[in-house]
């Protein structure tokens, strides 16, 4: 079976005016939501508690709502379904410091009467942990992608390093828009799922940029950059729509059948395996391009290079028979 | 059939991999296994934090309580004992025992003595006031830990995180009783006192405030059975659970349990002393701030043994006879952030992720014998290679598997065929460019290498970063991923390859494209 047989290049630079106009219109509708809507921040961040229950019947959620009425600890609490109509999640905002006396405990007496339920999990973060792990997870993403730049640009070269940088910010902002467009609670695994996707996008990215930097060396002086960047983007449409693939499958079971509490995960994923293939293709390389690099001079470099490499093994030579 | 360096060193990675995750895979009695998290098997997770600053009103509180018995042992008269958050101050009414005190106080680790005419003051040197603060927290640690213990649980963990928080998992929890004696275990200060009651003022107790209790040196404390009986007590204790030596569960003449407690020699004296002198009064036995009883002083008690008597279920004087064995919290405790999961919720995500694992999994395998035939094939035996040393690894290292660790290998199912499939391409190009399929497949494994290092570098980057950052679970997360890059490595490149060498005869005689890699050629 095959998707796709290389016959001739691809114009995909030609089309990329186009793709970079839906690039911009995305990010800054993301930008938009983010600055309007703005996260949904769940208890990891924001600090407050949640409380799963689960009942042997459907959750009579109104009646429990009127029982926790009146309790300070539930003030402003939300219940919503969770899974299925017999679970439901109460958040709160609100968090205590004892050790000794519990939410849940305080849930399961505030609860009496309403039913057959269990008290499945109890998360609490206070205020203080809330604010560390918010700092420590802007840190990481930021030493994640100056970990990455500082690899590509030692790998290959400054421009490339910058143009996957650019693609790797368009992923996360359009997937962070995405999750913020449909409430998903942003917690720690949230922001792993976008960690993961700063690398798997550049993955993909590399993919393209290592065939790219192959077609500069292979290439004749007279190609253009741009026919090169078609050639190599054509060569690995397949892998790149592949390996989206395979992982999609798996990401997608992941997110239908791998339980509620693995949902934001997953869904971040997903999205973010979709914009990560297209900007592989449609986002990096044409900044590539726009950055001008200059394929004759990369020749002349290269050939300096071979002169003085070879200049330097002359002189061991000559060196090492004694002639010096 | 050829046998080749490479296939030699997969095939040891594979049973290396197989013989390693049996234990974990069989669950069987012996070997290393990997464990499960707190949110796969159920459990409590506590960051705990110590409000040292109590540490030190504390510290502050036994000096005095020393001061005070040094001089009732040495017949010195001694005024104005005062003490506040970080001071301890007092007054010698005879100046010629200064010279005494100057000795006894300069004895006090880390104490700061400052004497005006008879007054002495004392306090701590800010270094002083950090020492005992890291102090408080070690010795925090160290009481949760034994307290730990001796509740029955297996493999408790107590462990310092940061600098000042203290992280407590519990697993095996299994009903919300049983968590909500663990986290009273672990949050009651058990602080035993004993305290002289103030008998000249106790009658007024009812009409004072706390306020002017505290003009006579005193404090009002409620009664452990009823908080409406009150006592006033003399702030200063006769001696704390400091100089405890033991602490059992005993039964009183109705047997109803009590808690038997046995003070240390040094204890026993002070103890010894203050009955002997304080026949006819009342010695209040006070615990966490409450007056558990307060029985006449009939005549002294040497020996230094005592009883704290309490409506409690045996369960409950066992913990706390746990409690006061380990001894007290210096600083109390508090909850910074919980996580606690249900042992059936814990099963419903493994099920869930279970499913989700093994749906991928077969969507994968189906996908790449489908897409490039034998090569798929070769491709599917590589990446069950690359679970089974996935595992043995995590076995080995006792690493913790968590729900994210579980999304982890999910992923590592996706992305650990990517290496083939660039593999697979650049082959595929190549036969299409008219070169032999043995030729083809050297050609495409050496062409393909610089793409796939970089990659994969480049997702172990993100995950080295996740696993110093995350928490928790999420580390769980990056563990995963990082061995399943790595494990990969070898299965999808150095593997793959191997079979290939050991196939090489068959392969160069065949010109069959389709059933090798699934194209028309």
């Amino acid at each position: 079976m095959e998707f796709f047989r290389y016959k001739s290049a691809l114009n995909f630079m030609g089309k990329s005016k186009i793709a970079i106009a839906i690039s911009i219109t995305l990010m800054l509708a993301s930008y938009a939501i983010l600055a309007t809507k703005g996260f949904n921040y769940g208890i990891d961040f924001a600090g407050g508690t949640i409380v799963q229950v689960k009942y042997d019947k459907a959750a009579p959620i109104d009646t429990m709502r009127e029982k926790l009425k009146g309790n300070k600890l539930f003030d402003n609490a939300s219940i919503t379904e969770f899974g299925s109509p017999n679970e439901v999640v109460i958040r709160m905002k609100t968090s205590t410091g004892s050790v000794s006396k519990d939410v849940g405990d305080v849930t399961r007496q505030a609860l009496k009467g309403t039913g057959n339920f269990e008290i499945r999990r109890v998360d609490m973060v206070g205020p203080k942990v809330g604010n560390e792990l918010r700092e420590k997870g802007l840190m990481s993403m930021f030493l994640a992608i100056a970990g990455i730049l500082i690899y590509v640009a030692f790998r290959f070269e400054w421009r490339f390093a910058v143009a996957s940088i650019v693609a790797l910010i368009h992923d996360v902002s359009i997937a962070s828009g995405f999750v913020a467009l449909f409430g998903i609670d942003v917690n720690l695994d949230v922001l792993a799922a976008l960690l993961t996707l700063l690398g798997y996008s550049l993955n993909d990215t590399i993919i393209v940029f290592d065939r790219i930097r192959e077609g500069i060396v292979t290439s004749k002086k007279t190609t253009s950059l741009q026919e090169i960047i078609n050639e190599s983007i054509t060569r690995t449409l397949s892998r790149t729509t592949l390996t989206s693939l395979t992982t999609f499958f798996v990401i997608f079971t992941l997110f239908m059948f791998g339980g509620e509490i693995i949902h934001p995960f997953a869904f971040t994923m997903l999205i973010g395996i979709v914009i990560g293939t297209y900007s592989s293709i449609f986002v990096a390389s044409p900044i590539l391009l726009w950055f001008g690099f200059d394929v004759k001079k990369y020749h002349e470099k290269l050939a300096e290079k071979a002169k003085r490499e070879a200049e330097k093994n002359r002189m061991r030579e000559q060196f090492e028979s004694g002639v010096m | 059939m050829k046998l080749n360096y490479r296939i030699v060193i997969f095939a040891l990675a594979l049973v290396f991999g197989i013989v390693f995750s049996v234990p974990s895979l069989l669950q069987t009695q012996d070997g290393k296994k990997i464990t499960l998290g707190l949110d796969l098997q159920g459990g409590l997770h506590m960051l705990l934090g110590v409000k040292t600053e109590e540490a030190i009103k504390s510290r502050i509180k036994s000096i005095a309580a020393s001061i005070r018995h040094y001089a009732d042992r040495n017949d010195i008269l001694i005024d104005n004992l005062n003490f506040d958050d970080g001071s301890v101050s007092f007054e010698v009414l005879d100046s010629d025992d200064t010279e005494k005190f100057n000795t006894f106080l300069s004895k006090i680790e880390g104490a700061k003595v400052e004497k005006n005419g008879n007054v002495f003051s004392l306090s701590f040197a800010p270094k002083e006031v950090q020492k005992i603060k890291k102090q408080a927290i070690s010795q925090a640690i160290e009481t949760i830990r034994n307290r730990l213990d001796q509740f029955g649980l297996s493999e408790p963990l107590v462990a310092r995180q940061g600098k000042d928080k203290i992280l407590v998992e519990l697993a095996g929890i299994k009903t919300p009783q049983e968590e909500q004696r663990a986290r009273e275990l672990i949050s009651r200060a058990a602080k035993l006192e004993l305290m002289a009651v103030d008998e000249d003022r106790n009658a007024r107790v009812y009409n004072m405030s706390q306020a002017d209790a505290a003009e006579y040196g005193d404090v009002i404390l409620p009664d452990a059975k009823n908080p409406q009986i009150k006592y006033l007590v003399h702030e200063i204790p006769i001696l704390d659970g400091g100089m405890l030596t033991g602490a059992n569960v005993g039964f009183d003449k109705n047997n109803r349990p009590v808690i038997d407690f046995k003070l240390n020699a040094e204890g026993a004296d002070i103890f010894g002393d203050f009955t002997g002198k304080n026949v006819g009064k009342r010695l209040a036995i006070v615990l966490d701030g409450k007056v558990f009883s307060a029985p006449n002083i009939n005549e002294r008690i040497g020996g230094g043994a005592g009883q704290i008597s309490g409506n409690y279920t045996v369960l409950e004087a066992k913990d706390l006879a746990i409690a006061l064995r380990s001894g007290a919290l210096l600083a109390p405790i508090y909850l910074m952030e919980k996580r606690s999961v249900g042992p059936s919720l814990g099963a419903d995500s493994i099920k869930a992720s279970m499913v989700a694992l093994f749906g991928g999994f077969a969507l994968v395998i189906i996908f790449m014998v489908v897409y490039y035939r034998m090569a798929g094939v070769i491709a599917n035996i590589a990446l069950i290679a690359n679970l089974f040393l996935l595992l043995a690894i995590m076995s080995l290292f006792g690493a913790t598997l968590t729900l994210p660790g579980m999304a982890g290998i999910v992923l590592t199912v996706g992305m650990a065929v990517d290496a083939n499939v660039i593999i697979s391409e650049r082959i595929r190009e190549l036969i299409y460019e008219g070169k032999s399929m043995h030729k083809a497949i050297e050609e495409g494994y050496a062409n393909a290498m610089s793409a796939i290092l970089d990659a994969n570098i480049t997702t172990l980057i993100a995950a080295i970063v996740l696993y110093v950052y995350g928490t928790g679970a999420i580390k769980g997360f990056a563990i995963t991923m990082s061995i399943g890059i790595l494990a990969s490595m070898l299965t999808a490149i150095l593997g793959t390859h191997g079979i290939y060498d050991m196939l090489e005869d068959k392969i160069k005689k065949s010109k069959d494209y389709k059933f090798w890699f699934g194209i028309k050629g």
